[in-house]
């Protein structure tokens, strides 16, 4: 084995965590490094061998009462000992809220820096982590090294892809470690009613922005997606002014990569676009020529949606279904 | 009666940045600053809590010298202290030396209840100083909060997560970052303005609170950013024109038939 520290992952979300072994063992594989996942929780060490069939070398198991469900206080302790007693040079950490939070006191208990959000990683001809996120609300790109180890980065779900699972040999050990107490309680929990499909995942994605009137005209995208296998999606205006709907698409919400995007009654600010920006084809339906979204789309129509959408979903409803 | 003290950022104004088509590098040379979002959000929290129980509210920012608009900005909004610090040592630093810098100067200002900070900054939005300095400072935090209440000596708060709405107990002092979602920060009218501008601005530097060189600035930061560049557009942008709205719609649904984007 070389001298690298090698390469740790950690997400308490479990897809997301072997999307990180698929990211962590392309570089681990170019440092000529190990791969670790570390497991924390409560009664989890059976899920360790999981790990192993999505390409972890070893995997750290942390299994201790404290530790059922993530409190920032005993996983920060967690993970900083067995930081500290293993040196790791690289932390890949999921990009969930708790994620974040996590990462952020991680990084400072270890007087480190971290890269948040990162859409790229890569390492170059010397062994330097390079690490690439979105900044200035999604006008630009940033690309980072992190001068301390551990270099620590997150990634949000989806942006990697996990290896296939398969039959791989790897060490699963166990730690015991100290763990603080949690300093805060968690009295409630309500459920988010998350949408029949992700919007993630969506092939077609019809968004409506604040060019829609009311709420119940949305019932016209709906029928549009509806034609065409879709979902219909939000800008933040309809989620956070007009309180319409509680999820929206865009920087701060969800990032979408659809093979066809419909912005209807979109301006496309740029915190908006840096969601839809890796969508496949972009059409943009709007009033005003000079709307921000057009700079961006493959198909512009400038035209009044409560006109243009209808249209669309009955000449759409002709050409496929005579097709 | 709780002392409140808020961390601001005066923010690019992301909204006005242009980019240089020829290098694809942003200009920020011009580009206008505010007081970022979701830090305005936390000040009127603050504010909105003072006037329901009580006690003061303080505000802090680190920043060059036209940061004190934000910090002017903050005491027309209700704000009843504000210190600046300020030192050309803190130029360049990364989340990592901003939060060793508002530890230090909040270690300085004394006993404090509760720290607001906004959930990002529109700029870089990192999400690291509010948790990052609640680790400095040896306290408890809670992230993306949509809604705040103060019982006694505990704060319960909502959080806006992925999957669900948590609530959440911890006792003071304890750190809170809040979303776009809390409130609707007001717009100072020009009175306040006007006694604001009467309010002082502390402004400590680096000797002030006794922050070595080494620990801030590019010096004391982890992160180097080596290139900022714009995304490649690379989009047809086809215009699509008709008669009447009825070609127009066929138009465009036989072209993104074409594409292969809809159908089987």
């Amino acid at each position: 084995m070389s001298e690298h520290g090698g390469v740790w992952v950690f997400s308490e979300n479990k897809d997301l965590m072997l999307e990180l072994l698929g990211k962590g063992s392309e570089l681990a594989n170019k440092l000529q490094a190990e791969l670790a996942a570390v497991l924390l929780g409560y009664n989890v060490k059976d899920q360790a061998n999981e790990l192993i069939a999505y390409g972890a070398n070893k995997v750290y198991v942390v299994d201790h009462p404290l530790l059922k469900g993530l409190y920032a206080e005993p996983y920060t302790s967690a993970l900083t000992s067995l930081v500290k007693r293993y040196k790791p040079e690289i932390i890949l950490m999921g990009s969930t809220k708790r994620g974040k939070e996590l990462a952020s006191r991680l990084a400072t208990r270890l007087e480190t820096g971290c890269v948040p959000d990162c859409t790229r990683l890569w390492v170059d001809e010397k062994g330097v982590l390079l690490m690439d996120r979105v900044v200035y609300g999604g006008n630009a790109v940033a690309t980072a090294v992190c001068r301390v180890k551990p270099r620590i980065a997150t990634v949000p779900p989806r942006v990697f892809e996990r290896l296939e699972r398969e039959e791989r040999k790897g060490e699963v050990i166990e730690v015991d470690v100290e763990i603080e107490e949690p300093r805060t309680e968690i009295l409630e929990a309500k459920e988010i009613e998350a949408a029949k499909v992700k919007l993630e995942e969506a092939k077609v994605i019809v968004a409506c922005g604040r060019g829609v009137e009311k709420k119940e005209d949305t019932r016209i995208l709906e029928e549009l997606a509806e034609i065409l296998g879709g979902q219909v999606g939000y800008t933040r205006p309809l989620c956070e002014d007009r309180k319409w709907f509680t999820e929206w698409i865009g920087l701060s919400g969800h990032k979408v990569k659809p093979a066809l995007y419909i912005g209807c009654g979109i301006s496309g600010v740029i915190q908006h676009i840096a969601g839809i920006r890796d969508s496949q084809i972009i059409v943009g339906i709007n009033k005003d020529p000079e709307a921000p979204i057009f700079e961006v789309a493959d198909y512009i129509v400038v035209g009044d949606l409560y006109e243009v959408v209808p249209a669309l979903s009955a000449a759409l409803k002709k050409l496929l279904t005579s097709g | 009666m709780p002392k409140i003290l808020v961390c601001i950022k005066q923010a690019l104004d992301v909204a006005e940045l242009k980019i240089d088509s020829a290098t694809r590098r942003p200009i920020i040379v011009g580009v206008p600053r505010k007081i970022s979002d979701f830090d305005k959000n936390a000040l009127e929290e603050a504010v909105r809590l003072k006037e329901k129980v009580g006690g003061e509210v303080v505000v802090i920012t680190v920043g060059p010298e036209e940061a004190k608009m934000a910090l002017r900005e903050a005491l027309a909004m209700g704000a009843d202290r504000a210190y600046h610090l300020r030192d050309p040592s803190f130029e360049g630093s990364d989340t990592l030396a901003v939060s060793h810098i508002l530890a230090e100067a909040i270690k300085k200002v004394g006993e404090f209840d509760l720290i607001l900070c906004g959930e990002a900054s529109i700029d870089s939005f990192t999400a690291q100083v509010g948790p990052r300095l609640a680790e400095r400072l040896n306290i408890p935090q809670i992230t993306y909060v949509r809604k705040l209440d103060l019982k006694g000596d505990t704060v319960v708060a909502e959080r806006s997560l992925e999957d669900c709405y948590e609530t959440v107990k911890a006792k003071m002092p304890v750190l809170i970052t809040v979303t776009g979602e809390i409130n609707e920060p007001r717009i100072p009218a020009l009175m306040a303005i006007m006694k604001a501008s009467k309010k002082e601005i502390i402004v400590w530097t680096a000797q002030d609170l006794n922050i070595p060189k080494e620990k801030v600035g590019e010096a004391g930061s982890a992160i180097q950013v080596t290139e900022v560049l714009a995304p490649k557009v690379e989009r047809k942008r086809i215009v699509i024109k008709a008669e009447t709205v009825e070609e127009l719609a066929e138009t465009l649904a036989k072209a993104l038939i074409k594409e292969g984007v809809v159908g089987r």
